[in-house]
């Protein structure tokens, strides 16, 4: 098997550390205000005018706030796989950013191994490839579930 | 509370609902043919003309307004052209209204029309790397269904909603539907057939989730003066509030196309969600509250969302909305009838036509002229709508 270098699906969304990646988001340096994907004009508190701001990792964990999947093969520009392989995608709060941050599930859980509630944490998984790529994206993984293991 | 803000619908017209393949203007016009014979109003007459855009018909659909009024022979009326996505309808009637109300024009045309692909929507093309709308579907997979998705699997886990439940939604709007000549799907279902179709997205089956549609809807708007004059002292139906408000900061509820709610650590979040606000806007416009409604069209995008809407629009408390469709209450006949046209369940969606489509199913209902699905004695009508990107509607309409 060759070895295809691995590229992130979206520069400057998350890092690329294997064993603990997280989302980077923005926190504004006038009011603290974080938002995913990152802000980069203008805050949008309406209370603030603040400008700049620092990048700022996002909590590596969090509860599931809801959480469905996608039966059918979404439309372009999602790169399905062929054949395709149905896949989950929860919504997750996040405690200490007081936020909810979407993402798919890792392959292998379902929704039936889903619920309101439980614990996931972010892994990096690959979104699509091609002849010479990988390319990575964030998802979810249940915190009971072993890494790379099928349910 | 009085209410000066009132403009006169004077006539209304739609374009079947479907799957027809033409050139949305064809339908665009027909229903502009409709509303213009129903108001007794020739087009030359027309002072303003506000469209409502199409995205996915190429630049006659961005400019909507000019399409219409060019297909209808130039006259030199002032022309106005809007997009708010599934709220763009809503918009142009308020853009219309707005005109009215400011003395700028006496009577308007609104019009908006829509020919869509199969299938899911999907964004506009290009490699649009900073574009969310874009985005989640490259990134995520997410389809406008997964949103709703969501929200349905919420409202099982905070309210005890069930499949069931979702089902009946669907059951009640294709009856409500069956005898309505714009909807596109006039056929009963049963709640075996809901639960045995295709899951879409857990727990969302195919039956329960909005398809999208060619259609076309038109209204003939005017002052209350032009009205008298022209209607004389007959019962007019008037359109009393629009409410187009957006949400506000910060949105607690993921929305499409996010990836993300907004935070709550620089502001806490109060107050009424963003759906709650649009109809609360409206009611306060009108100076009517939700007991005075006779009936309501909202947006059923998905089965369980028109669930959300019941309490939204203030018809129950959070948490009631199970009840009050077990109990019958929104089905024609009961207490409030939500979605006596069979809604967009019915219908399948034409996104720039939809909420124009929603107010004239309540001015034929005012007018006691809803063959089939007459909800009796109606007053009061509210509307409900949401798109992407923070725009969302709600009018209300009264005889």
């Amino acid at each position: 098997m060759t070895t295809k270098t691995r590229v992130p699906a979206i520069d400057g969304w998350f890092t690329l550390d294997e064993q603990a990646p997280t989302l980077l988001g923005s926190k504004c340096t006038s009011c603290g205000n974080i938002a995913f994907p990152k802000e980069t004009f203008f805050c949008r508190n309406p209370q603030c005018q603040g400008k700049e701001f620092a990048e700022t990792p996002l909590s590596r964990t969090g509860k599931i706030w809801s959480y469905t999947d996608a039966c059918y093969q979404p439309p372009k520009p999602y790169e399905a796989a062929d054949p395709y392989v149905p896949f989950a995608l929860v919504a997750v709060e996040l405690a200490a950013e007081q936020m909810v941050v979407m993402g798919q599930v890792v392959p292998g859980v379902g929704v039936n191994d889903l619920s309101v509630g439980t614990e996931v944490e972010l892994v990096l998984d690959t979104l699509y490839e091609d002849d010479e790529h990988e390319y990575m994206v964030w998802k979810w993984r249940p915190t009971g579930a072993r890494i790379g293991q099928g349910a | 509370m009085a209410n000066d803000k009132k403009v006169a619908v004077l006539g209304a017209g739609m374009h079947p609902w479907g799957k027809w393949g033409r050139n949305f203007v064809e339908y665009g016009l027909a229903a502009a043919g409709d509303a213009l014979a129903e108001a007794g109003v020739a087009w030359t007459d027309v002072q303003y003309v506000s469209g409502a855009d199409t995205i996915r018909n190429g630049y006659p659909g961005f400019v909507a307004g000019a399409t219409f009024a060019q297909a209808l022979g130039w006259t030199g009326a002032r022309v106005s052209s809007s997009y708010a996505a599934c709220a763009s309808g809503a918009q142009a009637i308020n853009n219309a209204r707005a005109q009215i109300l400011a003395g700028l024009c006496d009577v308007a045309l609104v019009v908006g029309a829509d020919t869509t692909p199969k299938g899911f929507f999907t964004p506009v093309g290009g490699d649009r790397k900073d574009d969310p709308d874009w985005l989640r579907f490259h990134l995520m997979g997410a389809t406008n269904p997964t949103y709703f998705a969501l929200y349905a699997r919420r409202r099982m886990e905070l309210f005890g909603a069930t499949e069931e439940d979702f089902a009946a939604v669907k059951v009640k709007n294709a009856r409500h539907g069956l005898e309505n000549p714009y909807a596109r799907y006039r056929k009963e279902v049963t709640a075996e057939e809901v639960l045995s179709s295709p899951m879409v997205a857990d727990p969302l089956r195919l039956l329960e989730i909005c398809a999208t549609s060619d259609g076309g809807a038109a209204l003939v708007l005017c002052s209350m003066e032009y009205a008298k004059k022209h209607a004389g002292s007959q019962d007019l139906v008037t359109i009393d509030a629009v409410s187009t408000v957006t949400p506000r900061f910060p949105q607690a509820i993921i929305e499409m196309p996010n990836f993300s709610t907004d935070s709550s650590v620089a502001a806490s979040s109060v107050g009424p969600t963003f759906k709650q606000s649009v109809a609360m806007a409206a009611y306060e416009e009108a100076g009517i509250g939700p007991e005075d409604v006779s009936l309501a069209e909202v947006y059923d995008l998905s089965s369980a969302l028109e669930l959300d809407w019941y309490e939204d629009i203030g018809l129950c408390k959070q948490g009631e909305a199970e009840r009050l469709l077990r109990d019958g209450d929104t089905t024609i006949g009961g207490r409030i009838p939500v979605n006596a046209s069979g809604g967009l369940s019915s219908f399948g969606e034409a996104i720039p036509a939809q909420a124009i489509a929603q107010v004239c199913e309540l001015v034929w209902q005012l007018r006691g002229q809803a063959t089939g699905r007459q909800v009796e004695g109606a007053r009061v009508g509210i509307t409900a709508n949401q798109g992407l990107f923070g725009h969302g509607s709600s009018v209300i309409v009264s005889r």
